[in-house]
């Protein structure tokens, strides 16, 4: 069954769901109403909220939009995004503690460094398809794993602590809970921003095609490899923009953000709420860190609850909740 | 006559560990004309033409397309040459419309194909073209809706459409009656006769009678290796054609 399930993942076929997603007319005024409800509930949040709890939401939610990019939008399944969340968290903290950088300049340092990084893992892991593709990120996170835990400057086990949120632009204050908290507001704003234009952008239209059928795409004059190499160097910088955000909210870098177990994380975020929908990654996100936190204060073991909740997930609602809604709202438009 | 040659195939041969499936082949394909590969199932049809637009690598032999060796270039810049290639099983983009189907062959010479930051409307000034050849499959109707809701014969004339799109001089479709009904074999020929009017196409079928007036010259394969060539009346007659063709229990097992 898991092996099933996994070739499935691999081939990227999102089933039905991004039937529904495109659907003109009435469907974009709810949309906008949606849109601007949930706008509106993220600037409040801090007020209602714990700060923290909604910026780690933010964070995540990034993460796995940017996974979505990878495996939704070009059917490409890695296993290891974790190094590129994680390696970027290490080199934000490291610029911003000591190299004693703004908080913007290290955060982009993290994105860069995880973008090249995604070339270089992209340029190897994109010569082979389907479950190959997803042994060689894992393999290739492994290695960034190892590194992060013998290298000098990522502080082993202990990881990079205290790292100095500082002055965004020299200007605002992030010690502030309440700027920090829009700082990391605007910033998954932006990414996701960047993630809708490219997924509806001349670009996203090939990239679609690619992942509905490649021998296709190739015969009409497209070197996919090229395409499928871009959208991966997106999906590892915009997750290497969470990641060097994360380090800055938790004034921390460490290993956790590194292991095979976030990788796996991100894949459940992202099937849970929707691998395929714009908005099912950022409900996956949000339900997993939640439980998570909801769970630790509980003596119930947290890697058991979330493990069969993927399995509830793959055998029940294999469309992720937005995409299952979004099938159903599909559904009684015809009937 | 060689400069009436627009393809060609030179001794072409194609092994899998030890099995031939094409055996030196020879081939030309003129300028201008229908032209069919037939043969009995196994008979390596598709292994040739899956060589000839470089999906596969030949063992031995040589691809000429319009006097320049392509023998050793990827698919997807044979495709830009002028080479386009439909396939077996009808090869559409399922979750994209009727009219995404078209026009994702259409933008590649925008450009922009790269361009992530640029908006869908970037690409609105295509519309009225994939329109037209949409119009020209007779798909109208179906524009927006998605292809996987086509039934099959209509995927296939989506299909001739995305591939027309490209404007190639050399359409290699296969197998493109395959699995239809007759109504949809008489208009998806002559959707073929039509759109061949000012190049080249070269089909494979695997049935004689479907070819028998849609092209001017049939080649006829059997287990990887030329049996007859000409036209219709001349091949059909051949006593080889008609033993391959009416069953001495090698069509079976080929």
């Amino acid at each position: 069954m898991a092996a099933k399930s996994q070739v499935n993942l691999s081939q990227g076929n999102p089933s039905q769901a991004t039937i529904a997603v495109r659907q003109p007319g009435q469907d974009n005024t709810t949309r906008l109403i949606l849109v601007g409800l949930g706008l509106a509930a993220a600037v409040a949040a801090p007020f209602v909220l714990y700060p923290v709890f909604v910026m780690k939401v933010l964070c995540f939610a990034l993460f796995a939009c940017a996974f979505n990019l990878l495996i939704g939008f070009a059917g490409l399944l890695s296993f290891g995004h974790a190094a590129f969340f994680g390696g970027a968290a290490y080199i934000t903290a490291h610029a911003a503690k000591v190299w004693g950088l703004s908080p913007e300049i290290s955060i982009l340092l993290g994105t860069v460094f995880a973008g090249l990084l995604g070339l270089a893992f992209g340029a190897l892991a994109i010569r082979r398809q389907g479950i190959y593709f997803a042994m060689i990120t894992l393999a290739l996170s492994q290695m960034v794993f190892f590194m992060a835990l013998q290298l000098k400057f990522t502080g082993g086990e202990d990881g990079i602590q205290g790292v100095p949120r500082g002055h965004l632009f020299g200007v605002f204050d992030l010690n502030d809970p309440l700027a920090m908290y829009y700082f990391v507001l605007a910033v998954f704003l932006v990414g996701f921003a960047l993630i809708w234009r490219t997924v509806h952008s001349p670009f996203g239209q090939v990239l679609k095609a690619i992942r509905e059928n490649e021998p296709r795409a190739i015969s009409l004059g497209y070197r996919t490899e090229r395409y499928k190499l871009l959208a991966f160097v997106l999906s590892a910088s915009l997750a290497g923009l969470a990641g060097g955000t994360k380090s800055l909210v938790f004034q921390l870098a460490s290993l956790t953000d590194v292991t095979w177990q976030m990788s796996g994380e991100v894949v459940l975020m992202t099937l849970l709420g929707g691998m395929g929908t714009l908005f099912g990654p950022v409900v996956g996100a949000g339900i997993v860190v939640t439980l998570e936190s909801y769970l630790a204060g509980t003596n119930l073991p947290v890697p058991v609850v979330i493990g069969a909740i993927f399995v509830v997930c793959v055998l029940v609602f294999r469309r992720g909740i937005v995409g299952e809604l979004q099938a159903l709202m599909a559904r009684h438009r015809k009937s | 006559m060689s400069q009436d040659v627009i393809l060609e195939a030179r001794g072409l041969s194609k092994e899998f560990k030890g099995f031939i499936a094409v055996k030196e082949v020879n081939l030309q394909v003129r300028r201008g004309t229908i032209h069919a590969l037939i043969g009995p199932n196994g008979a390596g049809k598709s292994t040739v033409f899956n060589l000839l637009t470089k999906f596969l690598t030949p063992t031995r032999g040589q691809i000429v397309y319009k006097g320049r060796d392509i023998t050793a270039m990827k698919p997807a810049d044979v495709a830009l040459l002028g080479l386009v290639r439909s396939f077996q099983i009808s090869a559409v983009f399922p979750h994209l419309s009727v009219l995404e189907n078209v026009r994702v062959a259409l933008q590649r010479p925008l450009g922009t194909s790269f361009h992530f930051w640029k908006p869908e409307s970037s690409l609105h000034g295509l519309r009225d073209r994939a329109m037209e050849l949409i119009e020209a499959v007779n798909l109208t109707p179906w524009a927006n809706h998605t292809a996987a809701e086509l039934p099959y014969g209509r995927k296939r004339a989506l299909e001739i459409a995305t591939t027309l799109a490209l404007d190639p001089e050399v359409m290699l479709l296969d197998e493109p009656l395959a699995g239809m009904g007759h109504e949809d074999i008489e208009r998806t020929a002559a959707l073929i006769k039509r759109v061949s009017a000012d190049r080249t196409i070269l089909m494979v079928e695997h049935n004689l009678s479907v070819v028998a007036h849609l092209s001017d010259t049939i080649t006829v394969l059997r287990r990887g290796e030329i049996l007859a060539e000409g036209p219709y009346d001349v091949v059909s007659r051949n006593p080889q054609v008609m033993e391959a063709y009416m069953g001495t229990g090698e069509v079976g097992h080929a």
